[in-house]
């Protein structure tokens, strides 16, 4: 075996002690350590500096150009007058910013944003917030279908009623939803956590891997391997604190919220080699 | 992908040709190869309007004689309508190809339908006191100036911007459908129909006809066939969703009423903005934004939800 070289190029440029940075990266949490929660290319915005300008007129991919260039002037806040459920507004936000959307969205708004606090007055359509990393997304009224598709972090909030398939390959974060949410919410959950304060439909949670949802009205029924769980004592503190956070409150506390996980019984969870399945089945 | 609205005024009337239009080309990028209107005006007339065409827009391409067929086919159905005893009040010449006839008529119209579509190239679009229907290819717009909709007055419209998926670009395969036999039922759809065949030739055996290989006309005859057997429009349009397999959103309309469906999978989408004098309903949002400038509130109908509303 070959002796290692430790004489590379990379060392004698000093990278061997270059932290990783981006809140994407597998680093461990600390509180001093503020670099890892910046992109290398984040912009540094004041939050006191703000901004304001119409969508009526403008095109998609002007609106959200706009809202680049207030950044890069250093406006950390920025509200955005009638978007006019425009699709796709808001999305890729890398950066710490609050935006304002004094209106409706139309379908995939605010995906793929990794830390903005964003509040949307109006509705928003299919498809908002997808794969969201980090930051907030509150949505004063109702959300389409596949609302929450794929998050890994944040707070995604919806104080109306939501459609289908909400949290469907869910990896992380919270979704919060006031009213009822649409059949097929959390299909194929992988982990975090999605509360519904109102009804659910048909098939909730159905073929979960893992996460928990908390529902406050009538489940219609649950999805293959969807089981119903136990709410521990650090779970109520939880909901009690994050509710309080965006001023919702479960119609019968959140002690009676029902608890729903993945029973982890199906086919992907045995340890059997394919040819050791054959002989048990 | 296709793009379908609805609206509906409760006790009143409007510009209904206009607002399809403005919707239909707000839904531009979910369909771009054809679009259609179904309208209705709003009634009192004792006469009939008969929407039909008797060649599709490409044949115009094909030759010389097209133009002599178009004016052998149009005095063949002349011939056939004064054959069968219906009386022609007015006529219009909207295109090269397509023709609205106003007439009156008292006997068995699926008889004179049946002989006014047996001559070559000749479909009949729609016929009834209500509803006139209008599709070619282009966006909204283009069939909107070529068949002069706008001014159009009436009290509810259904339209549809297609992306052939199924089917060929033609005016044949262009939504909406009219229910045949029926008068003043038409539909458009978004979705595919998975037992299309199936019950395709169910349908088939009990006397019903299509004129096209698109799942969607299915919708219009299962429903004109339902309606027949003595259902209201509600309890047709429920029965569909169990029936009917695959993912769809779908909208009727009658002479009076307007109604929607969606599949127990929600699989397609469709926005609802519901107020005392309009609805107004959209696979996407900026449809209805088009004829509501100011902000409004909406939601998404569930899943094996059916509507229906009055006009």
């Amino acid at each position: 075996m070959a002796e290692l070289n430790t004489d590379h190029e990379s060392h004698k440029l000093g990278m061997h002690t270059e932290q990783l940075s981006g809140r994407t990266q597998q680093v461990f949490f600390s509180p001093s350590a503020d670099e890892n929660f910046t992109y290398p290319d984040g912009i540094e915005v004041d939050f006191a500096k703000e901004a304001e300008f119409d969508a009526a007129a403008m095109d998609i991919r002007d609106v959200n150009i706009k809202i680049r260039e207030l950044m890069k002037e250093g406006h950390g806040t920025i509200t955005v007058r009638n978007p006019s459920a425009k699709h796709s507004l808001g999305v890729g936000i890398l950066n710490r910013l609050n935006l304002n959307f004094d209106g409706s969205l139309g379908y995939f708004g605010c995906g793929l944003c990794d830390g903005p606090n964003i509040r949307i007055s109006g509705r928003v359509g299919w498809s908002c917030a997808e794969n969201m990393m980090s930051g907030t997304i509150v949505v004063e009224k109702n959300a389409g279908s596949t609302f929450g598709a794929a998050i890994r972090g944040g707070d995604l909030v919806c104080k109306g009623d939501v459609g289908s398939r909400t949290g469907i390959d869910q990896k992380g974060g919270t979704i919060i939803v006031g009213g009822r949410a649409g059949a097929f919410s959390g299909f194929m959950m992988q982990r975090g956590r999605m509360i519904i304060l109102g009804d659910a439909g048909k098939n909730l949670g159905d073929s979960m891997y893992d996460g928990t949802i908390f529902v406050g009205g009538k489940i219609e029924d649950l999805g293959v391997d969807a089981v119903e769980g136990e709410i521990t004592e650090t779970e109520i503190s939880w909901l009690e604190a994050k509710l309080a956070l965006y001023g919702m409150k479960a119609p019968n506390g959140v002690k009676n919220l029902t608890k729903i996980v993945a029973g982890k019984q199906l086919w992907n969870y045995d340890n059997l080699e394919p040819s050791e399945k054959k002989l048990v089945l | 992908m296709c793009g379908i609205a609805g609206l509906i005024h409760r006790g009143s009337s409007a510009d209904i040709g206009s607002q399809m239009t403005s919707m239909l080309q707000a839904l531009k990028h979910r369909g771009p190869d054809s679009t259609g209107f179904a309208l209705y005006g709003s009634g009192g007339s004792k006469d009939y309007v008969m929407r039909f065409k008797v060649a599709e827009q490409e044949d115009l391409a094909t030759g010389f004689d097209i133009n002599d067929a178009i004016k052998d086919r149009l005095a063949m159905v002349d011939a056939r309508l004064k054959e069968m005893g219906a009386k022609v009040t007015k006529t219009e010449s909207v295109t090269d190809y397509a023709m609205r006839y106003q007439l009156s008529f008292d006997g068995d119209l699926k008889r004179v339908i049946d002989y006014i579509e047996d001559v070559d190239g000749t479909e009949i679009l729609s016929i009834g006191h209500a509803l006139e229907l209008i599709k070619d290819l282009g966006d909204a717009t283009v069939v909107s100036d070529q068949y002069k909709l706008n001014g159009f007055n009436g009290t509810h419209a259904i339209g549809h911007t297609r992306m052939a998926t199924e089917s060929d670009v033609d005016i044949r395969s262009a939504h909406p459908y009219w229910a045949y036999p029926f008068n003043d039922v038409s539909v458009v759809h978004n979705g595919q129909l998975t037992n299309y065949w199936t019950k395709r030739r169910g349908l088939e055996r009990q006397g019903h006809r299509f004129m096209s290989d698109c799942d969607s006309e299915l919708i219009a005859v299962y429903i004109a066939h339902r309606i027949d057997k003595g259902d209201d429009l509600h309890t047709a349009m429920s029965r569909s969703v169990d029936e009917l397999d695959g993912v769809f959103t779908y909208l009727v309309a009658t002479a009076d009423s307007l109604g929607m469906a969606k599949d127990v999978m929600a699989a397609k989408p469709m926005v609802l903005y519901e107020s005392d004098d309009l609805i107004a309903l959209a696979s996407e949002e900026v449809a209805i934004r088009s004829i509501f400038p100011h902000e409004i509130d909406t939601f998404d109908p569930y899943e094996g939800e059916v509507r229906v509303w009055q006009s």
